[in-house]
């Protein structure tokens, strides 16, 4: 008889800040029952050994910024079955794609002294554009218990059960008095994806993001709230221009107020 | 023809670090002719992407460039805005910030040494492998690192980038309630982390030493975390914002993080042995008492010990947090009133690696004209290929995949954080 073989894990990166990696670390409770149920094959934050694809499941962090990135997301891509991307950089370029709003050659000569030791492209861009994507997990970083939900769906062969509908909801939920009404805070909730769990408006702070656009957002609407609140043009650009600034959605709005 | 022998070795991807870094050795005859630490992280560019930027926006913008120590990036950008409107954070929000550090500590250091550090000790891949053979050891060290993240969402919001940080304070207070619910958890930390010093102090250290110049903050009155004066053992002693007349930073290129200096030349050591060296008298009686029974004197300068000192550290980042917790009281305000004016702010912070610094020039609004950041990890760079060297030279004759391990090893003793700096490795020796 032949013994039931666990799916194969990897998690790669790219250019990214590692949060949404140790975020699988940080499921201390479940950490060593998810290493029960599926092989860890690949794993460098983690582990030295490497286990040779292709894989089941590829959770990749990060977003392309390099020649070599572009070549590695395809050797990914063609090594895995399913292809979950997690997190900002990942899913929408990062707080990197600031750099995609300015010209490149000025940001390494404002870092490195000697600009020819650095090989980078002008622009950072999200996984979807280079391979086909089989899930975009949102976050900046990924809520672990939503990165439990997506694992546990795929392995199981159903639809991961992630709203994509605004923080406000999420406000609504908790029974978090809206900071923008009450207090005239400005606030991303109306337009972001929830995920967080209201982290900010809890904190008596407005939402700033994290989660990128929910689906169908009315940025126009909220810009013309936050310009009556007496927000200035660039600084509703900023607002826009953070994690997710290459979200198409976020982009075009805060391109507006250029 | 050329008939003497080569030897090269090559880690081309490290494992169990935070980020893309690699090595690369080559030996002739015997004789190491080349060591080269490298990062391929790619560049992020996070001082240019700062410019223009309102000052509020530094904290939460810095704290992505780790996902593993941001709370290192958002006090350092906190203290130097507010260097540069003249305010200081005194009283409970003080202590809120103080305690936070310790959970960031906490979180960071037991990641390290237990799932990353502690499987070379003992031969094992990895943390999982490890645990399948001593159960019950890597479920405490979830136990205590999930701790240390709590006190990161207590106070914070989150543990990885918190939200609740900002110039001048916080957001909001945390509840008195919910800081006393740490109280029992933290008792039952001290008694692990003191296990933890016991079971680390009986593994097997590699035999080296070096003269470390160690460069750290040092406060009169506490184990330095978060403020204080920079000192070395080497007699410097400057205020941080003189530390751009002591360190620049060179770049190499086969690196993309710069490399730290100390006075144009000098090699530099950063972080947990650096911070031990520099300020043991500074540690609680239980903390000095627990590196004494581990083995440790008042300096220790094999850096396969860091395993311990950072245990160590965790004990009295327990101690303090539970000391903090005890006493806190909810502030009147969450944070001072900040009003910008153009300026200089500078500030520095004992990252779990080691100290972070930054610089910010603010024009009359508060917006950012530039930025220099200048990551722990960068600084040790210099200090890693020394090791490198070093260790090589005295394991020339072990078979080539346990001298390879070895270097990993003596990397790894450094807890790099490749994505910090990258503003940072694959390892290969050449026999060739």
């Amino acid at each position: 008889m032949k013994a039931i073989k666990k799916p194969k894990l990897a998690v790669w990166k790219f250019s990214s800040c590692d949060g949404c990696q140790l975020s699988l670390l940080s499921c201390e409770d479940e950490l060593l029952a998810v290493a029960d149920t599926v092989e860890i094959a690949y794993f460098l934050e983690a582990t030295r050994a490497q286990i040779k694809g292709p894989y089941d499941i590829s959770l990749v962090e990060g977003s392309i910024t390099t020649p070599e990135d572009v070549e590695r997301i395809h050797h990914v891509r063609h090594q895995s079955k399913i292809l979950i991307t997690i997190g900002a950089c990942a899913t929408a370029g990062g707080i990197q794609a600031l750099r995609n709003f300015k010209h490149v050659d000025q940001l390494i000569s404002t870092v490195y002294a000697n600009p020819r030791y650095i090989d980078t492209l002008a622009t950072s861009t999200p996984i979807e554009n280079h391979v086909g994507v089989d899930f975009e997990l949102r976050g900046c970083p990924i809520n672990k218990e939503q990165l439990l939900e997506v694992l546990n769906a795929f392995l199981n062969n159903r639809k991961p059960n992630i709203p994509r509908y605004s923080q406000c909801i999420e406000c609504k939920r908790a029974g978090t008095v809206c900071v923008m009404v009450s207090q005239g805070i400005p606030c991303m909730g109306p337009v972001t994806q929830a995920g967080c769990g209201n982290l900010c408006p809890s904190c008596n702070r407005g939402c700033y993001g994290c989660f990128g656009p929910k689906e169908t957002p009315n940025t126009m609407s909220l810009s013309k709230w936050f310009a009556g609140l007496g927000m200035e043009k660039r600084e509703i650009k900023h607002f826009y221009q953070l994690f997710n600034a290459n979200a198409a959605e976020f982009r075009k709005e805060s391109q507006r107020h250029e | 023809m050329n008939k003497s022998k080569t030897r090269t070795i090559k880690v081309d991807a490290l494992a169990r670090v935070e980020g893309e870094g690699s090595l690369y050795v080559r030996v002739k005859d015997d004789v190491i002719q080349d060591v080269k630490f490298r990062i391929f992280e790619p560049p992020r560019f996070f001082e240019a992407l700062l410019q223009g930027r309102m000052y509020s926006d530094a904290p939460d913008i810095t704290a992505r460039i780790c996902g593993i120590c941001p709370i290192a990036y958002m006090m350092g950008a906190c203290h130097a805005m507010e260097d540069a409107f003249g305010v200081t954070v005194t009283g409970p929000l003080r202590n809120l910030r103080r305690m936070i550090y310790c959970g960031e500590w906490i979180e960071s250091h037991v990641l390290h040494t237990y799932l990353l550090h502690a499987p070379d000790f003992l031969g094992y891949e990895d943390a999982i492998r490890l645990s399948r053979d001593y159960p019950g050891v890597v479920e405490k060290a979830l136990e205590l690192k999930k701790l240390g993240n709590q006190i990161l969402e207590v106070i914070g919001g989150r543990a990885v980038h918190p939200v609740n940080l900002k110039v001048g304070g916080f957001y909001r207070s945390p509840r008195k309630k919910e800081i006393r619910a740490l109280i029992e958890p933290l008792k039952w930390a001290i008694q692990a982390s003191l296990d933890t010093v016991k079971l680390f102090a009986g593994f097997e250290f590699p035999d080296y030493e070096y003269d470390y110049h160690c460069v750290s903050l040092k406060h009169p009155d506490e184990y330095a975390i978060h403020e204080g004066r920079i000192v070395s053992n080497h007699g410097l002693n400057f205020e941080i914002r003189d530390f751009l007349d002591h360190v620049d930073e060179e770049h190499v290129a086969h690196s993309n993080a710069l490399h730290g200096r100390l006075n144009g030349s000098e090699t530099y050591l950063v972080g947990p042995i650096a911070r031990y060296n520099n300020n043991f008298e500074q540690l609680s009686d239980l903390s000095r008492q627990a590196a004494k029974e581990a083995g440790l004197g008042p300096v220790c300068n094999n850096p396969f010990q860091s395993i311990v000192v950072r245990a160590v550290e965790v004990l009295y980042a327990c101690e303090e947090a539970l000391r903090l917790a005890e006493a806190y009281e909810e502030p009147d305000a969450s944070c001072i009133e900040i009003t910008p004016r153009a300026g200089e702010g500078h500030g520095c912070t004992e990252a779990p690696r080691g100290i972070c610094y930054h610089r910010y020039r603010l024009d009359t609004e508060g917006r950012i004209l530039d930025a220099r950041i200048i990551p722990p990890t960068s600084q040790n760079q210099k200090q890693i290929e020394r090791d490198l060297w070093g260790v090589l030279a005295k394991n020339l004759n072990m078979p080539e995949d346990k001298l390879k391990w070895r270097c990993e090893q003596t990397i790894r003793n450094y807890d790099p954080c490749i994505s910090c700096a990258t503003h940072f490795l694959k390892f290969s020796v050449d026999r060739g």
